[in-house]
C-alpha cells in the first residue's frame, strides 16, 4: 500500500482566495494510499519545507504531492527537500493549482473542484513514479576545436586561460583562417594582421594549447563528456619538433605554384608556409606539385636544411584522442562560380544537385573559367589591398598591374536571389564593400568608386556611420542591379540600371569587384555527418535553439562558433566563440557529468528490434546492441539508449510497438494513471 | 470581475495533453497574467507533443472526456527539433480513425501555442469548450464501451496502490 502525503499550499491568499484549500486537503485524504495531508500557508517557506521534510520522516512517506504553483517554480525546491529527508526526489509531483486554478478562475466552487481533480490525478500518477537516480558519468576535461580561424583561436584562448587543455585541429598548414587574408577591418579600419597575429602567437605559446595544423578529423565517436576523436595528421614531410622555421628551405626551393592564401594572385613555393606570420612556422611540402614526389628529382630543401628535418618518407599519422567537448569553428568560403553572366555557373559546387555524377560535377566550372581577369571577388580585393599581399598594398589590377582609375563594386552577388545563388542575405557584404571603396580611395587618389547595391544593410554598432563615411570619401552609390559585364578594349563595360533615377547606366571600369555571398565550406555537409550534428539547407550548422541556445549544436557536448553556423563578421564571431568556450567551461566545472534520469530505457526482453525508435530519435541516442548467450553467440539484437545523448523527448516511447522502451518520469503507466483519475467535475 | 461563472445545463469534461516547453508555459503565463478562461480543461504535462500517444486520447474519451485538446510548440520551435512534426502527422492519421472509433472529430482539438501566447491559449480553451458544450455529452462513445472496462481499470489501480 502506498504511503502518500499531500501538501496543499494556500500561497498566502493567492490560492486560498479562490480555492478552498481545506476542502482540497480533505478530498485528498479520502483517496486510497494517502496517509497524510497538510493545508499550509506557504509551503515553499523555510518552515513549510521543514514541515514537508518532517512529514516524510515521521510518516515514512513514499510519495508526495504538493498542490501549489507551477512545477516550473518549485518542483526543484520540493524535490531537493525530499532528498534531504531521505525520499527519492522523483517521487515528488506538483499539482498546479495556482497558475491553472486560483489565478484564472474566480469562482471558488469551480476553482476548488478543479483543484481537487488535479490533485487526484497527481496522487494516482505518483503511485507509478519509480525512484530514479541521476546518472553520473566521468568526463575527459579536454576540448577539441575544429578550425583555426578567429573563432577557433578565440575559443581556444578563452578555454586555455581558464585552465582547460585544448587541441586545435586546422586543415591548412597555418592558423588564421579568412581573417588572416583581410587587409583592414570594418568598422574601425584597423589592420587585420595586427590584431590577429598576436593572438596566433599567444595560442602557439600557450602551455595548454596543442596545435595540430595540416590535420583533419576523420571520425568522432562517443557522446558529451566522452568523445573519441580520430585525427589524421597529414604528412608535412617536415619533422615538426626539429624545425626552427628559419626559412632556408622555402627560399631555396626552385618550384612555384599559385598561392591559395593569396587567392591565386601570386605564386608560392612548393615547400611553403601560407604567409609570413604563419603559426606554426613549420613549412609543409605540397606533394602534388613537388618534383621530388612526382619524378624523384630535386631535393634541394633537404640539402639546405640545417637541422636536417626534411623527411620525404613521412607518412600520414592517425591519432586517437579523447575529449569531453567539441567546438566546431570551420568557417566559410566565398561562393565560387558566381560568374554566370560571363559563362560560368552561379551555383556553389556543393549546392549543385546531387543527381549529377562525379565527372559532371568536376566539369562544372570553378572560379576561373570564363571570367574576365579584372573581375575579382572580395577576398581577392582584400589581398590586393593588404600591405603583405602580392602588390604590397598598392591596388593594381591583376591583368596588367595598372592602377585602376575606375572601379565598380557590385553588391549582393549570388545572395538574396535563389535563382542566382542563395536566398539569404550575406549580411557582411554591404560593410566590406564600403570598406573596399575606402581602401581604394586611400590608395588611388584620383580613382572613382561606384557601388551597385540593392539595399544597404548596416545594422551594427558604428556601421551606418561607416557607410556614410564611405560615401563622404567619394564612393558613388547607385541603387540597381548590373545586367552584364562586357570586355571593351582593356576596360570592362558595366551595364546596369539606376532604379532611383529610373534609367540605364553604363560605366567603363578598369576593375570590377564582386561582393560574393558567404557560403559554408564545400565539405560542410559531409563534415556535419562525421560529427553527427544537424545543418540547414545551405549547409550552415544548426543551433539547438535559434534564440535561446545559439551556440549549442543539436548534439550534446558539441558547440558552434563563427561563420560555420551562419554569416558573421569578426565581432560576432568572437562573441560566439567566447560563448561556446563558456559553455564548455560550464560543462567542465563539475566533478562529474550529472544527467537527469528522465531519459528512455529499454526493456531488453521485450524489444523486438524493429528500430522505429532508432529512426525517430532526433539525437542518435539509440543504437542496436547485441544480446549474447552463455557461449558468447549473438542471440538477438535490441535497442540500447545512451543516457549521455538522450534528451528525454519521449518520441521513441510513443512509436514503440512492443512498448518496450519508455521514458522514465513520463511512462505510459504514469500518464494512464493520471487519465484514470480524471473526473472533470465542474463543481 | 464577476464572482460566479455561469452554470449551463451541460458542462463538458475536457482533457488536455500538452508539451511542457510551450503550451504548458503558455498556460502558466495566462496564470501569472490573471487571465480568466473556461475552467473545464485538466492538463497532463508531457515533455513533448511527440510523446502524446493516440491511445492516451482514446483512454481519455473512455474515461468520460467529452473533448480532448492536444497542443505543442509551433512548427520549427520544438525543443527537440522535430517532435511536434511527429505529433502533427500522428494527429492527421489519427483523426481519420476517430470517426471509425465512433468519436466526432470536432471533439479533438489540435493547436500550436507558444510559451508567449497566453491570450491564444485562453482563446483556444474558451472556443473549444463552447464547441464541445454545443456538441453535448459524448454519450455515443460511452455507450459503445465494454461495461466492464472501468471495473478492470479500478482493480489494477488498487493493486498498484
Ligand atoms: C571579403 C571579406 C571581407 C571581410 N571583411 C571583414 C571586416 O572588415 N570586418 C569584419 O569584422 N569581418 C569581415 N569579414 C568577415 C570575416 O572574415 C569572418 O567573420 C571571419 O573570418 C569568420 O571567422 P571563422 O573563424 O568563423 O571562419 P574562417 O575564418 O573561415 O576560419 C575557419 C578555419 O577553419 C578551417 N577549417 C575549415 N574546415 C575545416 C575542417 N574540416 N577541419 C579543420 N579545419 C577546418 C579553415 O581552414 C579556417 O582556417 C570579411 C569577409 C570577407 C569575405
Amino acid at each position: 500500500m502506498a504511503k502518500i502525503g499531500v501538501f496543499v499550499c494556500q500561497c498566502g491568499n493567492n490560492i486560498a482566495r479562490t480555492v478552498d484549500t481545506a476542502d482540497v486537503a480533505k478530498d485528498a485524504s479520502e483517496q486510497s494510499g494517502v496517509v497524510f495531508v497538510e493545508d499550509y500557508k506557504f509551503m515553499c517557506s523555510a518552515p513549510g519545507q521543514e514541515a514537508f521534510k518532517k512529514a516524510i520522516r515521521d510518516h515514512d512517506l513514499d510519495g508526495c504531492i504538493v498542490s501549489a504553483c507551477s512545477p516550473k517554480m518549485h518542483e526543484a525546491t520540493f524535490r531537493n527537500a525530499a532528498e534531504a529527508a531521505g525520499l527519492n526526489p522523483f517521487k515528488v509531483e506538483i499539482a498546479n493549482i495556482r497558475e491553472q486554478c486560483s489565478w484564472v478562475h474566480n469562482d471558488k466552487e469551480i476553482g476548488t473542484a478543479k483543484s481537487k481533480d488535479l490533485t487526484r490525478m497527481m496522487i494516482q500518477r505518483v503511485k507509478y513514479n519509480r525512484p530514479l537516480e541521476r546518472y553520473r558519468m566521468t568526463m575527459t576535461k579536454r576540448a577539441l576545436i575544429l578550425g583555426g580561424g578567429i573563432a577557433g583561436i578565440q575559443a581556444a584562448l578563452d578555454l586555455a586561460n581558464a585552465g582547460t587543455p585544448v587541441t586545435i585541429v586546422e586543415k591548412e598548414p597555418s592558423l588564421g583562417g579568412n581573417m588572416a587574408r583581410l587587409s583592414e577591418t570594418f568598422p574601425t579600419l584597423d589592420c587585420s594582421q595586427c590584431i590577429l597575429t598576436p593572438k596566433m602567437v599567444e595560442v602557439q605559446n600557450h602551455p595548454l594549447i596543442t596545435i595540430r595544423a595540416f590535420a583533419e578529423l576523420e571520425k568522432l565517436d562517443g557522446y558529451i563528456g566522452n568523445f573519441k576523436a580520430t585525427i589524421r595528421q597529414k604528412a608535412k614531410s617536415v619533422i615538426d619538433k626539429d624545425c626552427t622555421g628559419c626559412g632556408d628551405c622555402w627560399e631555396k626551393c626552385p618550384f612555384t605554384v599559385e598561392s591559395e592564401f593569396d587567392m591565386n594572385l601570386i605564386k608560392r613555393k612548393v615547400i611553403y608556409i601560407p604567409f609570413p606570420q604563419a603559426v606554426p612556422t613549420v613549412p609543409v611540402i605540397d606533394r602534388a606539385n613537388c618534383p621530388k614526389f612526382l619524378k624523384d628529382k630535386c631535393g634541394i630543401c633537404a640539402d639546405v636544411c640545417g637541422p636536417d628535418c626534411i623527411d620525404f618518407t613521412q607518412e600520414d599519422e592517425i591519432i586517437e584522442e579523447e575529449f569531453g567537448a567539441v567546438i566546431v569553428a570551420t568557417g566559410f568560403e566565398l561562393m565560387p562560380n558566381v560568374y554566370k553572366e560571363y559563362g560560368g555557373s552561379s551555383m556553389p559546387q556543393h549546392l549543385i544537385p546531387k543527381k549529377m555524377n562525379k565527372k559532371q560535377r568536376a566539369a562544372q566550372p570553378r572560379s576561373t573559367s570564363g571570367r574576365l581577369p579584372d573581375v575579382i571577388n572580395g577576398l581577392e580585393f582584400e589581398r590586393l589591398a593588404s600591405a603583405s599581399g602580392p602588390t604590397g598594398g598598392e591596388i593594381r589590377r591583376p591583368s596588367d598591374g595598372k592602377k585602376p582609375k575606375t572601379v565598380v563594386f557590385i553588391a549582393c552577388v549570388g545572395s538574396r536571389d535563389a535563382s542566382k545563388g542563395v536566398e539569404y542575405c550575406s549580411k557582411i557584404c554591404c560593410m566590406y564593400t564600403a570598406k573596399h571603396t575606402m581602401l581604394y580611395n586611400h590608395s588611388v587618389d584620383d580613382g572613382k568608386a561606384y557601388v551597385f547595391y540593392m539595399d544597404i544593410r548596416a545594422g551594427g554598432k558604428g556601421y551606418e556611420e561607416f557607410i556614410n563615411r564611405a560615401q563622404d570619401e567619394g564612393a558613388e552609390y547607385i541603387r540597381g542591379r548590373v545586367s552584364a559585364l562586357r570586355k571593351k578594349g582593356d576596360k570592362i563595360l558595366v551595364k546596369g540600371a539606376d532604379t532611383l533615377q529610373g534609367c540605364a547606366v553604363e560605366i567603363e571600369a578598369d576593375m570590377v569587384v564582386l561582393a560574393t555571398a558567404m557560403v559554408p565550406q564545400a565539405d560542410a555537409i559531409d563534415f556535419a555527418k562525421t560529427l553527427g550534428i544537424s545543418y540547414d539547407k545551405h549547409g550552415f550548422y544548426s543551433e539547438q535553439h535559434p534564440k535561446l541556445m545559439p551556440v549549442d549544436s543539436s548534439t550534446g557536448g558539441i558547440y558552434l562558433a563563427g561563420a560555420c553556423q551562419g554569416v558573421k563578421d569578426v565581432p560576432e564571431t568572437v562573441a560566439q566563440a567566447s560563448a561556446a568556450a563558456s559553455k564548455v567551461m560550464q560543462l567542465f566545472s563539475k566533478e562529474e557529468l550529472m544527467r537527469e534520469p528522465e531519459v528512455a530505457i529499454v526493456d531488453k526482453e521485450h524489444c523486438m528490434n524493429c528500430w522505429d525508435c532508432v529512426t525517430v530519435c532526433p539525437y542518435l541516442a539509440i543504437s542496436p546492441e547485441e544480446v549474447k548467450d552463455r557461449n558468447g553467440n549473438v542471440v538477438k539484437m535490441v535497442a540500447n539508449v545512451n543516457p549521455g545523448l538522450c534528451q528525454g523527448c519521449g518520441l521513441c516511447n510513443t512509436v514503440c510497438r512492443s512498448k518496450s522502451i519508455e521514458l522514465q518520469g513520463y511512462t505510459d503507466q504514469q500518464v494512464y494513471a493520471q487519465i484514470t483519475a480524471f473526473e472533470g467535475a465542474f463543481v | 470581475m464577476s464572482k460566479g461563472i455561469v452554470r449551463h445545463d451541460f458542462e463538458p469534461k475536457i482533457m488536455g495533453f500538452v508539451c511542457k516547453w510551450c503550451t504548458y508555459s503558455g498556460a502558466d503565463l495566462a496564470g501569472t497574467s490573471r487571465m480568466d478562461y473556461s475552467p473545464h480543461v485538466r492538463m497532463v504535462r508531457l515533455p513533448c507533443s511527440g510523446r502524446i500517444d493516440p491511445q492516451f486520447v482514446i483512454k481519455a474519451f473512455e474515461q468520460g472526456a467529452d473533448g480532448v485538446i492536444i497542443s505543442g510548440c509551433h512548427p520549427g520551435d520544438c525543443h527537440y527539433n522535430e517532435g511536434n512534426y511527429y505529433a502533427r502527422r500522428r494527429n492527421l492519421a489519427f483523426r481519420n480513425l476517430m470517426e471509425f472509433n465512433g468519436i466526432d472529430i470536432k471533439r479533438l482539438e489540435f493547436s500550436w501555442i507558444s510559451a508567449a501566447e497566453a491570450i491564444k491559449f485562453t482563446q483556444i480553451i474558451d472556443k473549444f469548450t463552447n464547441q464541445v458544450r454545443d456538441l453535448g455529452p459524448n454519450e455515443g462513445y460511452r455507450a459503445l464501451l465494454d461495461p466492464y472496462a472501468s471495473r478492470l481499470v479500478k482493480s489494477s489501480e488498487e493493486s498498484a496502490a
